[in-house]
C-alpha cells in the first residue's frame, strides 16, 4: 500500500513541481553577486593584497635592512642587499619581491619591527609580462607613497590587536 | 523559355526568399535563446549573467559567434577529416530543414505538404547520423561515449514521442500541421491529452540532450561529449544545432499541444485576435523554451540508468496504454475525427 502510494506520488511529480516553483521565486530575487569591474565589495582593513615599502613622514624610508622578512618568507620570493649608507644607517640597496612566488601569507609584515613592509589594499595589478611582476625597491616606495594614506588608516585601526 | 520563367523561376524566387526569411529568423531566434537562456539562468541562481556587450548584454550572441568564426579550427590527427567535417554540417542542416513545415499561421508555411508530422519525426531521427558521426570522425574516446550515449537516448525517447504523437493524431485526424491546428478541438480533448503533453515535453528534453538528460554532454564524465574534439565554427555549427533543435521541438509542442498560431485557451475574441498568428506561435514558443531553461536550472542530472529506465519502462508502457485510452474514449463518446 505504502509502496502504491509513492509511486502515486512520484507520477504526480509533487517533488518536481515544488522544485521548480522554487527556482521560479529565486529568479525574482535581487542578485547576491557584485557587478565586479563597476561595483567592488567592501575590503577588510586586514586585507593582504600588493606589498608596499613605507617612508616615515619626513620621507625617510622605514625599512632597516634587518632580512626579517626575507628569513620568514616562506616563498622565498624577497631578496635584500644592504650597506651602510654615506650617514652610518645601514639601508638596502636592493628589495626585491618576486610578485609570482609571492604566497600574501602577510608573514613579511608580521615579521617586520618598523612597519615598513606592509601588504595593502591593492589587489588589481595584473600585467601583461612576467616580468613587470618581479618588483624592485623604486616599485614598492612608489606602492607606499600611493597607498599611504590607506596603509596608516587600517594599520591604527588594527593596532590593537597586534 | 517564357513557361521556364512563368511556372519555375518565379515561384523559385520567391520560394528561396521565403526559406531565407524563415533561416535568418530561427538563426536570430537561436541566438537570442543562448542569451535568454545564461540571463535566466542567472536570474534563478541569484547572478547577473551577461551584461556588458551592448545595453543588457544583447550583443554577446554576436560577440560569441564572432569569436567563433575567428578562431582556428583544429583536426586531431587520428580523424576521418571527411566524416569529421561532414558531421557538424549535418547536425546544423537537420535542425534547419524541418522548418520548412512548420507552420507560423495558416497561410505562412514553406511546404504545406500533407504528412508533415512524418516528416518532422524523420527528420529528427536522421539528426542523430550528426551525432553519432561526430562521436565516431574524431576518434576520441570521450566523443565516441558521448556519441553513443547520445544516439541511444535519442533513439529510446523517439518511441514514446512517436507514441505521443499518434495520441494527438488520434484527436485530430490529420498528418497536415495547418489541419492539425485548426482541427475542432473540445476542451475535454485538451485536457484528455495533457498528460501527453508532460511526457512530449520531458522526452523533448531528452531528445534534444538537455539537462536533466544531459548526459551526452556530461562535462564532469566525459568533459563534453561528441563534440569535444570540435572547435571554432564547427563547433559553433553543434552549438546552433542544438538549440534550433531545441526551438524546433516546442514548435512541435506548441503545434500539438498549445495550438499552433492560434490566441491561447481559445479566446478568439477582440483584443487577442488582433495580435497576428506569428507572434502568438513565437511567444508560445518561447514560453515552452523557458521551461527547457527552467527545468535546467532546477534539476540535477539523471544517471544513465535511471534515464533509459525512465524511457523504456515508464514512458513507453504509459504512452501506450494511453494510445488504447484515448482511442477508446473517443471511440466510447463518438467523437473520432471524420465521423
Amino acid at each position: 500500500m505504502k509502496k502504491l502510494f509513492n509511486s502515486l506520488k512520484q507520477a504526480m511529480m509533487a517533488e518536481l513541481i515544488k522544485g521548480f516553483g522554487m527556482t521560479f521565486r529565486y529568479m525574482f530575487r535581487p542578485r547576491a553577486t557584485v557587478n565586479y569591474p563597476f561595483e567592488k565589495s567592501p575590503i577588510a582593513p586586514r586585507f593582504r593584497g600588493e606589498h608596499a615599502l613605507r617612508r616615515y613622514p619626513n620621507g625617510e624610508e622605514r625599512c632597516i635592512a634587518c632580512k626579517l622578512c626575507e628569513a620568514v618568507c616562506p616563498a622565498q620570493a624577497i631578496t635584500i642587499e644592504s650597506e651602510p649608507r654615506e650617514d652610518g644607517s645601514r639601508r638596502t640597496t636592493r628589495y626585491d619581491i618576486d610578485m609570482t612566488k609571492c604566497i600574501y601569507c602577510g608573514l613579511c609584515q608580521e615579521a617586520c619591527p618598523v612597519d615598513a613592509i606592509v601588504q595593502g589594499p591593492a589587489f588589481e595589478f595584473s600585467t601583461e609580462t612576467r616580468e613587470e611582476l618581479f618588483y624592485n625597491k623604486d616599485k614598492l616606495l612608489a606602492n607606499g607613497d600611493r597607498w599611504e594614506a590607506q596603509i596608516a588608516a587600517n594599520l591604527s585601526k588594527e593596532a590593537k590587536f597586534r | 523559355m517564357e513557361n521556364f520563367y512563368e511556372t519555375y523561376a518565379v515561384p523559385g524566387f520567391w520560394m528561396l526568399l521565403g526559406v531565407l526569411a524563415v533561416t535568418i529568423v530561427v538563426l536570430i531566434c537561436v541566438a537570442y535563446i543562448t542569451y535568454a537562456e545564461r540571463k535566466v539562468m542567472g536570474a534563478m541562481q541569484l547572478r547577473q549573467g551577461p551584461s556588458t556587450v551592448g545595453p543588457f548584454g544583447l550583443l554577446q550572441p554576436f560577440a560569441d559567434g564572432l569569436k567563433l568564426m575567428m578562431k582556428e579550427n583544429i583536426v586531431p590527427t587520428g580523424a576521418d577529416r571527411f566524416v569529421y567535417y561532414l558531421a557538424p554540417a549535418l547536425t546544423f542542416v537537420f535542425a534547419l530543414v524541418a522548418w520548412a513545415v512548420i507552420p507560423f499561421d495558416s497561410k505562412l508555411v514553406l511546404a504545406n505538404i500533407n504528412v508533415g508530422v512524418l516528416y518532422l519525426f524523420a527528420i529528427s531521427s536522421l539528426g542523430v547520423y550528426g551525432i553519432i558521426l561526430a562521436g565516431w570522425a574524431p576518434n576520441s574516446r570521450y566523443a565516441f561515449l558521448g556519441g553513443l550515449r547520445s544516439a541511444a537516448q535519442m533513439v529510446s525517447y523517439e518511441v514514446s514521442l512517436g507514441l505521443v504523437i499518434v495520441c494527438v493524431l488520434l484527436c485530430t485526424g490529420t498528418l497536415n500541421l495547418v489541419e492539425l491546428v485548426e482541427a475542432p478541438r473540445p476542451f475535454w480533448q485538451w485536457i484528455l491529452l495533457f498528460p501527453m503533453l508532460v511526457v512530449f515535453f520531458i522526452s523533448a528534453l531528452a531528445e534534444t540532450n538537455r539537462a536533466p538528460f544531459d548526459l551526452p554532454e556530461g562535462e564532469s564524465e566525459i568533459v563534453g561529449g561528441y563534440n569535444v574534439e570540435y572547435g571554432a565554427f564547427a563547433f559553433a555549427l553543434f552549438f546552433i544545432g542544438e538549440y534550433a533543435n531545441m526551438m524546433l521541438l516546442s514548435g512541435m509542442t506548441v503545434i500539438l499541444f498549445l495550438g499552433g498560431w492560434l490566441p491561447p485557451f481559445g479566446m478568439d475574441f477582440a483584443p487577442f485576435t488582433w495580435i497576428p498568428g506569428p507572434v502568438w506561435f513565437l511567444l508560445k514558443i518561447a514560453v515552452v523554451l523557458f521551461c527547457f531553461v527552467w527545468a535546467r536550472a532546477t534539476m540535477p542530472r539523471y544517471r544513465y540508468d535511471q534515464l533509459m529506465r525512465l524511457g523504456w519502462k515508464i514512458f513507453l508502457p504509459f504512452s501506450l496504454v494511453y494510445v488504447v485510452f484515448v482511442a477508446g474514449v473517443l471511440l466510447a463518446t463518438n467523437s473520432l475525427p471524420g465521423q
